[in-house]
């Protein structure tokens, strides 16, 4: 950090001991409290930590897929020999930030390129402080009405810290060209744009999902679709003032689901590329199509990208599989209609005889507005009869919404230990147990497994 | 009270338009609720430029955006006459937060605009504007009408309305803000119609708000009062006593000098 001021070099050190003292009291991984108590010495230190980044700043924005994405661009910037700083505890608001740079042994110049996944209600305020040199931006759910507001409002803001940097030339965006409201902040670039976009037609659903928001362009009128690939994103156009979607970049043309791994081909500036994604649901398909994508956009090499995607391992908590009890145990964290909706999605392509455990939790970070779940079409696992187990905080909310889907809970639990128990003994030996949580239950579900198997916290597992 | 009777035909108003806080939930829990009670539902979905049916006897309408409040108000307010006489004839309607406060005379929206409404309710609302915040949380109020009694639910809603006087409150708000958060009321009721700021869905976990929309739609059908026997209780109870826990653990007792927290 050889920019940094002597205040900004204290409150480095002084936050690194609150971390560490945090986490010595095991009060958790200490991913927020370094950043603020470092930041209240120094407020400026965000944008003296983003400077000292010779290889510069990737921010990763949106509703969903932010960890993932981050993570995939990790293993390809890695695989290309660059030196990686990210926040990969999925910290993502300012303190958090800050807390990672803190921590980041080494800090002062030996990591090259930051790769920062960013909430997408705090992204307008840390835009001009990161000055991003490729900002990616990966869809606009709804998600937490009751915490980010309405999703007009995260729209307005994105576009306008894109307005007030487009006289600059520094930043590449990367753009989902099949989400309208993402596609149409290309309008405020004044750089380089790159897209990404899914383009085969077996990846259409058959009509428009329940939970769309973008429905209406700018101009008034309301778009029509040639293919719906999940709530509002697909091939959209505007019958009125001619904005349409245009023909991406980084482009899927090629997609089998399976049940844990997903074929790819795609082309990249139309240079064609296979991989066979480890990852399952068409919603990972678009995260590594923006890996992909961002990591163009720096330049590295088709080939690399490829190979590093071949290999990724799932990020916290996203299809991450442990072994319990004789079983596998996979989580997949669900924590808005779409996202909800593309983990059913990817569920149902699983096959039959399906265990579930959904754990739906109403914390500040999971939304304390539990009406989402009726926005997500939970009907569509009906036809596989699955087993399931309702727990959670609001376990009888969810108990509910599946009644009223048709499929009759096995077991309403709120303990989520015991809830997981009888889960796992109503999973067949050798069989697979599929865990559906919102975020603070996926914290919760994932403790409890790693105490079980044996695997690191996240914390630890962060600095690996 | 069963087949005898000719399918309830239930409306959803705008429910591809006014969908943002998953108030469908309201209208998979009344074909659930409905199904469950041998009742038969006929339903049928108006939006944006498609004609009113002849005849309804329950009508459902969400919440949603200022966005969207403004792409159906003139619409809306332009049936207006109609269904106010619809309401008048005793059809059962539940109309939710945005749909609620566009059922009223007017909603003046963030940007000051005034948006015209049905009418349906004597209650006007206004968005307050910037260092106002919204109010957000759990509620748990009384029904003001016999047979309903505790209702539940998520509200989230800059407006503030407030009603007429020819306006009798929904409910009174044990725990959360209501229509205003200064004076107890929560929604409003003409006749068979409801409005309320409650979201969650609503529906679902009130059981007893569902049977009361399921007689009024039945007794508009029949032309006479029905009643409905009770059902056994089952996991819409459960989900009751979750959320009403919830509301009294965490949302402020009302408190007319209370304000919510920025």
């Amino acid at each position: 950090m050889p920019d940094a001021s002597l205040r900004e070099r204290s409150a480095v050190l002084i936050g690194r001991v609150a971390g560490a003292a945090t986490r010595r009291l095991g009060r958790g991984g200490g991913t927020a409290l370094p950043g603020l108590v470092a930041s209240r010495i120094a407020p400026g230190l965000l944008s003296t930590f983003a400077r000292a980044l010779a290889e510069g700043v990737v921010t990763i924005t949106g509703t969903n897929g932010k960890t993932t994405t981050a993570h995939l661009l990790t293993a390809i910037a890695r695989a290309d020999g660059r030196e990686v700083v990210a926040n990969d505890s999925g910290s993502n608001m300012e303190r958090g930030l800050v807390s990672m740079f803190v921590d980041a042994r080494g800090s002062d110049g030996a990591h090259r390129l930051g790769v920062l996944e960013i909430d997408e209600a705090e992204l307008p305020r840390l835009y001009s402080r990161l000055r991003p040199r490729v900002a990616v931006f990966l869809n606009l759910f709804r998600d937490q009405l009751d915490r980010y507001g309405e999703v007009d409002s995260v729209a307005e803001g994105w576009a306008s810290a894109l307005a007030a940097a487009a006289g600059s030339t520094e930043t590449t965006l990367v753009l989902n060209a099949d989400d309208p409201s993402v596609a149409r902040l290309a309008e405020h670039s004044g750089g380089r744009v790159v897209t990404f976009g899914v383009d085969d037609p077996t990846a259409a659903l058959p009509g428009r999902e329940h939970a769309a928001d973008a429905r209406f362009c700018a101009c008034g009128a309301r778009f029509e679709y040639s293919a719906v690939h999940m709530g509002h994103v697909g091939h959209w156009r505007c019958p009125a003032c001619g904005a349409a979607r245009a023909a991406p970049d980084v482009s899927a043309r090629r997609i089998v689901l399976e049940a844990d791994r997903t074929e790819v081909d795609f082309t990249i500036a139309g240079e064609p590329c296979r991989l066979t994604l480890p990852l399952a649901g068409l919603y990972s398909v678009y995260n590594a199509l923006a890996a992909a994508a961002a990591a163009h956009a720096l330049g590295i090499a088709a080939d690399v990208i490829t190979a590093s995607l071949a290999h990724a391992a799932p990020a916290f908590g996203r299809q991450e599989e442990f072994a319990l009890d004789g079983r596998t145990v996979r989580m997949w964290l669900a924590k808005n209609p779409t996202g909800l909706n593309e983990v059913l999605r990817a569920l149902v392509a699983a096959g039959p005889s399906l265990c579930l455990l959904v754990l739906l939790n109403d914390g500040i970070q999971d939304g304390r507005d539990v009406s989402w779940i009726y926005d997500a079409d939970v009907e569509r696992l009906a036809p596989l009869a699955p087993s399931v187990v309702c727990s959670g905080d609001r376990a009888a909310d969810l108990g509910l919404r599946f009644a009223l889907a048709g499929i009759e809970p096995a077991l309403v639990e709120p303990d989520a230990e015991r809830a997981l128990d009888a889960a796992l003994a109503r999973t067949p030996a050798g069989g697979r147990l599929e865990i559906v949580p919102t975020y603070t239950a996926m914290l919760h579900m994932r403790a409890l497994l790693a105490r079980r198997t044996g695997v690191a916290s996240y914390w630890e597992d962060a600095r690996t | 009270m069963t087949a005898e009777h000719p399918p309830i035909r239930l409306l959803t108003l705008y429910d591809d338009v006014m969908n943002v806080y998953a108030d469908r939930g309201n209208a998979i829990a009344i074909q659930a609720r409905a199904r469950a009670r041998g009742l038969a539902v006929e339903s049928c979905s108006v939006s944006l430029g498609d004609p009113l049916p002849d005849a309804a006897d329950l009508l459902l309408i969400g919440g949603g955006q200022d966005r969207e409040q403004r792409r159906i108000a003139d619409e809306l307010a332009g049936r207006g006459e109609r269904l106010r006489a619809w309401a008048d004839d005793g059809v059962a309607m539940l109309a939710v937060c945005g749909g609620f406060q566009l059922f009223g005379h007017w909603y003046r929206d963030t940007a000051g605009d005034e948006l015209p409404g049905a009418g349906v309710f004597d209650v006007t609302t206004v968005a307050p504007g910037p260092g106002w915040p919204r109010c957000i949380g759990d509620v748990l109020a009384h029904a003001i009408d016999d047979g309903i009694g505790e209702v539940v639910g998520f509200e989230n809603h800059g407006g503030r309305t407030y009603l007429g006087a020819r306006a009798r409150p929904f409910a009174m708000v044990e725990f959360g803000y209501g229509n205003n958060g200064a004076d107890g009321t929560e929604g409003a009721v003409r006749d068979r119609a409801i409005g309320t700021y409650l979201h969650g869905s609503v529906l679902p976990k009130n059981p007893a708000l569902i049977d009361h929309l399921l007689a009024g739609a039945l007794s508009h059908r029949a032309g006479n009062a029905v009643r409905l026997a009770p059902l056994l209780p089952g996991y819409a109870e459960r989900a009751h006593a979750a959320a009403a826990a919830v509301a009294r653990a965490r949302a402020p007792r009302f408190d007319r000098s209370a304000r919510p927290a920025v």
